[in-house]
């Protein structure tokens, strides 16, 4: 489709590719390798790419000494929690944005469009004092509204994209047989757009799990903590334990990297549509 | 992209948009006769987003609009006067604020370049099928799954001066003959937290024009080859402006979300050494945390007019573009 392809163009097109993807994959593998090494070894020279001994001290300490078990359940809750409600409520807005045409329509899409572009800084003074107000300080409901919040926009324009794939004349057939068109979008869109709200909901997921500044700001008490905020801790005291930091980060970075691998088509699909077809 | 897995439209590629084209009027002369009913259903569907969103995103940032004017800091809450511009006049007046300027300038163009050139090359070498390519592109898909912050952790142990794996390889290729301490010194942690970056963000350049590659119809290319076209003339008179609208989008989203993106600086360098790896939103957090939220609150805002002004004047550039090239072609 795009022409012969000449063995010399063939050598350097994968070398090319093979040079990035080592690129790519070494910090992760590093990250690996340092965290199961025993903590004295990490420090020594000369710097072993492969453990000598391999330990899982670094990760026991981290159930021991400090309570990771705590913030992975956090994270856990509030991701699940406000990814799914985020996914539920994009729902709703996606398909009356991608179903019907009405007069401020393009103003609501500007207006996702612009929670994109506030530098979250602006919004933590007062929303820790709205908060406060609420009874919702170091609580993890309260974090999990912000959260969905936070989702709604993108999570709306993502769906939306995956909407406007489907012939609408679908649901018209199934409200001629006598649903309501909510009974329409639950009957017989959603089994459809299946794929589409799976990554939606991997894609809010991951969001909520990596989001630190918020959840800093927001929970304060140690047993509140999520992950990222722990994180946080770990390097602002004065030295960084590099062996619990490589051990945390891998567990930070699994679930997500699982998720991703599972459903990557179908991300992909989510991000690329709307902006193509634009 | 076609949504492969949904049957429906697999059932019937190619008269999906046809039909709902054809469809649309009829379904909304019959929408119109229920125009209240309609509106409420709409209402309805939307309410639960905007209520989250107003509450939540805009009523904050609304109110962290008007810290601005005000003297608002954490360390004496008694005194929160309206002030005008002062705020404004401090964060212009700090002496630090050149280099920030300047470091935000060199962070944007910076990262966003090689992000772009890199992710093209990418795309151009994955359009081609080979075995693999789906777990290839699920492999450098990984990075976007990790936290802005995280990436900055996990640079800063690769780039750490002493126990640091750069240094190490770096040194047994014989590039350098002493460990450099990248982060440490001013004239290498910008470089440092830039290839953090382009580590991050080269992934959805590569992806986003992939997705536009595979839109151009092949027909474009045969016609070329028939006209003798070289590959260079090719990639730049059928490629290049077939997929203009997409790079131009793809662009503008990412220079908005790099300056925006304080998250992997503040986890590799927190803006050091000495200022000059801070860019306009980690400097925001450094005032944050200072409890000055006027100042702080008067920078999102310069943030939020300079995004926005980029945001028309860039989508004004490319579409003038895009409708000269229309007019030019038969």
């Amino acid at each position: 489709m795009i022409g012969k392809e000449t063995a010399g163009g063939r050598a350097v097109r994968f070398t090319f590719l093979g040079v990035w993807l080592l690129f790519t994959v070494f910090p992760l593998y590093w990250i690996t390798v340092t965290s199961l090494k025993a903590p004295g070894d990490i420090f020594r020279f000369p710097i072993a790419y492969w453990p000598e001994h391999f330990s899982l001290e670094n990760y026991s300490g981290l159930f021991g000494t400090a309570d990771f078990g705590t913030y992975l359940t956090n994270s856990l809750v509030v991701a699940v929690v406000a990814g799914a409600a985020a996914t539920a409520i994009s729902m709703l807005s996606a398909y009356v944005l991608a179903r019907f045409e009405f007069r401020t329509k393009s103003a609501l899409l500007m207006a996702a469009l612009v929670t994109q572009m506030i530098p979250s800084f602006i919004a933590l003074g007062p929303l820790y004092l709205l908060m406060t107000d609420l009874k919702l300080v170091d609580n993890r409901l309260g974090l999990i509204l912000v959260y969905i919040a936070v989702c709604i926009p993108f999570c709306t324009v993502m769906l939306r994209g995956f909407f406007e794939n489907i012939p609408d004349a679908l649901e018209e057939a199934a409200m001629i047989d006598g649903l309501s068109r909510f009974g329409a979008l639950f009957r017989v869109l959603l089994p459809v757009m299946r794929p589409g709200i799976v990554a939606a909901f991997i894609f809010n997921f991951v969001n909520c799990w990596n989001e630190l500044f918020l959840s800093v700001t927001l929970m304060n008490s140690d047993s509140n903590k999520t992950v990222p905020t722990a994180l946080n801790g770990f390097i602002s005291s004065f030295n960084i334990d590099w062996g619990s930091m490589s051990a945390a980060a891998v567990l930070t970075i699994l679930p997500t990297m699982v998720l991703f691998a599972v459903a990557s088509r179908h991300i992909v699909q989510g991000l690329t549509s709307g902006a193509v077809k634009g | 992209m076609s949504v492969a897995s949904t049957p429906t439209k697999a059932a019937t590629p190619g008269t999906g948009s046809a039909s709902r084209r054809g469809g649309a009027p009829r379904g909304r002369g019959r929408r119109r006769e229920f125009t209240s009913r309609r509106g409420l259903q709409i209402a309805a569907y939307m309410a639960p987003a905007a209520v989250f969103v107003a509450v939540f995103t805009y009523y904050p940032m609304l109110a962290g609009g008007h810290m601005a004017f005000r003297n608002w800091k954490l360390t004496d809450l008694t005194d929160t006067s309206w002030v005008g511009l002062k705020n404004f006049r401090d964060v212009f007046a700090d002496p630090a604020w050149g280099t920030v300027l300047g470091n935000t300038a060199v962070w944007v163009i910076g990262s966003i370049v090689p992000q772009l050139v890199i992710g093209f090359a990418l795309a151009l070498w994955l359009r081609r099928r080979f075995r693999f390519r789906g777990l290839y592109q699920a492999l450098i898909f990984f990075p976007w799954a990790i936290s802005g912050f995280l990436i900055g952790i996990l640079f800063r142990w690769l780039f750490n001066s002493e126990f640091g794996v750069v240094n190490d390889l770096l040194q047994k290729a014989g590039l350098i003959d002493e460990p450099i301490a990248w982060l440490a010194d001013p004239d290498t942690a910008m470089a440092a937290v830039l290839i953090a970056n382009v580590w991050y963000g080269v992934t959805f350049f590569a992806i986003m024009i992939l997705a536009a590659l595979q839109s151009i119809p092949d027909e474009l290319y045969e016609a070329a080859a028939l006209d003798g076209a070289g590959k260079v003339r090719t990639l730049f008179r059928i490629t290049v402006p077939y997929i203009r609208t997409t790079l131009a989008l793809t662009v503008l989203l990412r220079v908005i979300w790099i300056f925006n993106f304080p998250d992997l600086i503040f986890g590799m360098t927190a803006g050091g050494p000495n200022n000059e790896t801070h860019i306009v939103t980690t400097w925001m957090i450094k005032i944050t945390q200072q409890g000055d939220y006027g100042r702080a609150s008067a920078l999102g805002l310069l943030v939020m007019a300079a995004l926005l002004v980029f945001a028309v004047f860039f989508l004004l550039a490319t579409g003038e573009k895009k409708r000269e090239k229309k007019g030019a072609r038969p």
